[in-house]
This record gives C-alpha cells, sequence and structure tokens, in this order.
C-alpha cells in the first residue's frame, strides 16, 4: 500500500505543479510568451501569505485569497511594464525581457527585505493523519489537492462559460478578428494575466505550507518545473497543464520513494528532453503547422 | 453616413492607399471593387480601427472615427466581416455568434437576434454546438456574416464575401447581403466578383493600385468601358 500512498503524495505536488503551469500556458495561448518571471510571482504569493498569516494573524482561506489578489495586480503590472511594448517586436526578445524581469524580481526582493529564508507556521491546516483502507493520507494533502482542484473547476469555468473567457480564448486565437468584434484586446491579456498570476499565488501559499521553507529564490526550481508539465500537457491547452502537472509530481515522488531522490529535480528535465524530442507538442497538442 | 477624405495609409513601407475620398450614405449598398493588392481590404482595415491613416480625415455620422480604438467603432456601429471571415475556428457556432454581441449589454435583445441569426441561416442553428472550423466555406461566410449581424450593425463592411464559394452559394450570400440591406442596414461591399457586386450595389468604386479610378452608380459603371474591359471580362 506505500506505493498508493506515494502517488496521492506525488498528486499533491502535481497539483503545485498543475497551479503555476495554467499561468504559463494560459499566458503562451495568448501572447506566445514564456513568461519565465511567473516563478517569482509564485514567490510573492508564497511572501504575502507568510505575512497574512504570520503578521497579520489570518486564516488559510484568507490568507490564500490576499495572496492570489496581490499576485494577480503583480502580474498584471509585469505585463504592463515590460511585455505589452514588446508585443509586436520579435519573440526572442520578449523571452529575454521575460527572463530579466525573472532576475530583476528576484535580486530587487533580496535588496529590499534580504536572501534569508521564512519558515511557515506548522498549524495553518490541520497536521493529522487519515488511515483510508490501510492507506496512510495526510490531511494536508488532501485539502491541498481539494484546494487546487477546486480552482482548476472554478477557471474551466471562468475560460469556458464566462464573457471574459470567451474573449481570452478570441484573442488567443486571432487577435485582429477579436478586436472587430468589440473586444478590447489590451485588458483581456491584463485579465490573462491576473487570472494565471493569480494561481501562482495559490500555488505560492499551497508550496509554503506543504514544505514550510521559503525563500527569495525559490520561484525558479518549480517555476522551470511547471513549465516543463506545461510543455508535456501541451502548451498554450488548459487541460494539458493540469494533466502535465499532476504527471511530473507523480513521477517525481515515485523517483525519490524508489530511492533516487537525488535524481528528483534531473527527473523533470528528462521528460522534458524526451517530450521535445518525441512529441515537441504535448499530450494534448496537435501537431500543427504554424499559423502564417 | 461615411465620408472618407483623400486618406493615406501606409503599410509599413508600402504606400497602400493614396489619397482615396469615398462617401457612403444610409441605406446604400456602396461596392468597392478592384484587382487583388488594390487596397481594398486596407481601406476596410483603416475604416474599423485596425490601421490608421497617415493624412485624410473619416466621418461617420458627422464625427471624426480617426484614432479610435476599435472596440469604440464596433460600439458605434460599423461592423466589419473580414477577409477569408476569420472565424473562431476552435469555439462552437454559438460562441461565436455571442462573440459578436460582445459588447452588448441588453441580453433579452441579444437572445432575440440570435433566433433571428437562425432563422436568416437555419443552416448555423443545425449546426450550433459544432466546433466552427468543421464547417464548409460557406457556412463559415454565413457565421461570419451571423455573428456581424449579432453587433447590430449600421454600417456593415464586408471584405469579399463570395471568395471561394461555388456560384450557387454567392447567389445565396448576395440574396441575403440585399435583405439585410432591406432592413436597414447600409452596406459597403469590397468584392473582386464585379459583376455580382455591381448587380446588387446602388454606387461603386474601382479602386487600382491604391487609387480609386473611376465611380458612378452601378449603371454606369457596369457600362463603362474600363470597368467592362478589366473586371467585367471584356465584351
Amino acid at each position: 500500500m506505500e506505493w498508493l500512498q506515494q502517488i496521492i503524495n506525488g498528486i499533491s505536488l502535481g497539483s503545485i505543479y498543475a497551479l503555476i503551469a495554467l499561468g504559463y500556458t494560459m499566458v503562451y495561448g495568448i501572447i506566445k510568451l514564456i513568461n519565465f518571471a511567473h516563478g517569482e510571482v509564485f514567490m510573492i504569493g508564497a511572501f504575502t501569505g507568510f505575512v497574512a498569516i504570520v503578521h497579520f494573524e489570518l486564516s488559510f482561506v484568507p490568507a490564500l485569497i490576499i495572496a492570489m489578489f496581490t499576485c494577480s495586480v503583480v502580474g498584471v503590472l509585469i505585463e504592463r511594464i515590460a511585455y505589452k511594448r514588446l508585443r509586436e517586436s520579435t519573440r526572442i526578445a520578449a523571452l529575454i525581457t521575460a527572463i530579466g524581469m525573472s532576475l530583476f524580481i528576484q535580486y530587487l526582493f533580496i535588496y529590499f527585505r534580504g536572501a534569508e529564508p521564512e519558515a511557515y507556521p506548522q498549524d495553518v491546516l490541520p497536521e493529522r493523519t487519515l488511515d483510508i483502507f490501510g492507506v496512510k493520507v495526510s490531511m494536508q494533502a488532501l485539502l491541498i489537492l481539494f484546494i487546487s482542484i477546486v480552482l482548476m473547476i472554478l477557471l474551466q469555468f471562468i475560460v469556458q462559460k464566462t464573457k471574459i473567457g470567451r474573449a481570452m480564448r478570441a484573442v488567443s486565437y486571432d487577435k485582429d478578428a477579436a478586436r472587430l468584434m468589440g473586444i478590447n484586446v489590451d485588458n483581456t491579456i491584463s485579465a490573462t494575466f491576473a487570472i494565471g498570476s493569480a494561481l501562482a499565488g495559490a500555488a505560492g501559499v499551497i508550496f509554503g505550507i506543504y514544505y514550510t521553507k521559503i525563500d527569495p529564490l525559490m520561484g525558479l526550481i518549480p517555476g522551470l518545473k511547471a513549465f516543463v508539465a506545461a510543455v508535456l500537457g501541451g502548451i498554450g491547452i488548459i487541460p494539458g497543464a493540469m494533466v502535465g502537472g499532476f504527471i511530473l509530481g507523480i513521477v517525481e515522488t515515485l523517483v525519490s520513494a524508489a530511492g533516487f531522490s537525488l535524481f528528483r529535480d534531473a527527473a523533470a528535465f528528462i521528460i522534458l528532453i524526451l517530450i521535445l524530442l518525441f512529441r515537441p507538442a504535448g499530450i494534448f497538442g496537435k501537431n500543427t503547422k504554424e499559423k502564417v | 453616413m461615411l465620408k472618407v477624405n483623400d486618406i493615406d495609409v501606409y503599410y509599413g513601407h508600402i504606400h497602400a492607399l493614396k489619397g482615396v475620398s469615398l462617401n457612403v450614405e444610409e441605406g446604400e449598398i456602396v461596392t468597392l471593387i478592384g484587382a487583388n493588392g488594390a487596397g481594398k481590404t486596407t481601406l476596410l482595415n483603416t475604416l474599423s480601427g485596425l490601421l490608421r491613416p497617415k493624412n485624410g480625415t473619416i466621418e461617420y455620422m458627422g464625427k471624426s472615427i480617426v484614432g479610435l480604438p476599435a472596440q469604440q467603432i464596433v460600439r458605434d456601429g460599423i461592423i466589419h466581416v473580414p477577409e477569408g471571415r476569420r472565424v473562431f475556428a476552435e469555439m462552437t457556432v454559438e460562441e461565436n455568434l455571442l462573440l459578436g454581441a460582445f459588447l452588448r449589454k441588453d441580453s433579452q435583445q441579444v437572445k432575440k437576434d440570435l433566433e433571428k441569426v437562425y432563422e436568416i441561416f437555419p443552416r448555423l442553428e443545425e449546426r450550433k454546438k459544432q466546433q466552427s472550423g468543421t464547417l464548409s466555406g460557406g457556412e463559415q461566410q454565413m457565421l461570419a456574416i451571423g455573428r456581424a449581424l449579432m453587433s447590430k450593425p449600421k454600417l456593415l463592411l464586408l471584405d469579399e464575401p463570395s471568395m471561394g464559394l461555388a456560384p450557387i452559394l454567392v447567389q445565396t450570400i448576395f440574396e441575403i447581403i440585399q435583405e439585410i440591406n432591406n432592413d436597414g442596414t447600409t452596406v459597403l461591399l469590397v468584392e473582386q466578383n464585379a459583376h455580382m457586386a455591381l448587380s446588387i450595389a446602388d454606387r461603386g468604386y474601382v479602386i487600382e493600385t491604391g487609387k480609386v479610378v473611376i465611380s458612378g452608380t452601378s449603371k454606369e459603371l457596369q457600362e463603362s468601358e474600363l470597368v467592362r474591359e478589366a473586371y467585367l471580362g471584356g465584351a
């Protein structure tokens, strides 16, 4: 039964990757940019949640909401300040700007508060273990999974059923045609950044609670792994990011459980290399030709 | 209703429109004919706010619309059905139609208009849950026009609605354009198919390499030597 336990742990870890990956994939879907500063938004979410819980003594849900809100503002600012003016330029220029933005946020953060880590308190979520037919499952892992799934369902609802979701899909498909519908393309792109960043913020708080230690450079590795998850599922495809995140979490956990915990991080990048070699469009991606 | 006065439009370095003037009166069908690359699409893109003229003025219902963002122009009732239909292929037929009503707040009326569009194009109703990328060319053109009707156009800009369609379908589409016009919508119709376009238009302009070379009533154009030779297949 131990492997079942590990899979459940893997799914909770995967749900964190999935939440971050959603932001990557949504932004890529709408402006074809890999937003490498997305991991930093995740980091800001973790710290905002920390401040809310420790300094303002809020409980989990309000802290989560505050972190999500803060991150959506940060995401919109990043887009307006750094990416908007590059929309018509080459993709490599925008990509390098994104990497620059990522480093800028990391070191700005260190400059103002220092590089020392913080520890999330242990008692934010009930720390109990449930025994389900002999499988020991931590309550935290289940709650994290539950919250992530609620957020993903909410996201699917927004994208599929609401007006702003329809606008997002229209803009991602054809910007000029969307303009002719009266859609404000700039605002729609901002909304996409806001939603994607809010999910990264939520992932930050959840990560803090799960792993307790947070620091200004914490966004790097989960950010890269979430990027792998997004590519694995098919970049630009929302369900792909979810599935990619879960697969990555499970694979990583199983690799550790099998005794190769040193290779945990390598596993993600081996997956990336394999995907790029054998199925570059990702699991859900159609092998379409580049649109002219 | 629409007065375009001496506009110059550049596409990068290309001087695409050179001092073009034209006007459209309320209730008319006006057609703009010309060969590929003459500047017809550029003119429509300028009217709908996707491009900005370098010089010249565009007045719509007495107000300048130069430099207004596209969504404001849509709100004012200029609705553009772009070349190649540009339906959102990965969305359903009904979602496409609802996008046409994106700026409208009167959801009751939107529902009624949706019914009306389905009445005009029963094919679309049969396929409303289908992804629009799977529709045939003719159905996509119907969808593009239906989507524009959902925006409550006062002035409808149509870019080559006959492109790539079988003659029988072209006939249907042109009949529908006439019906839309009879219901009170003004139409500016860009076409390569000069014969069809002049058969339903009140007036027309002929554009060549970015300049209007001749204009007049449809009858005058149909009889004009230049138009007959270049656009109506001689004789």
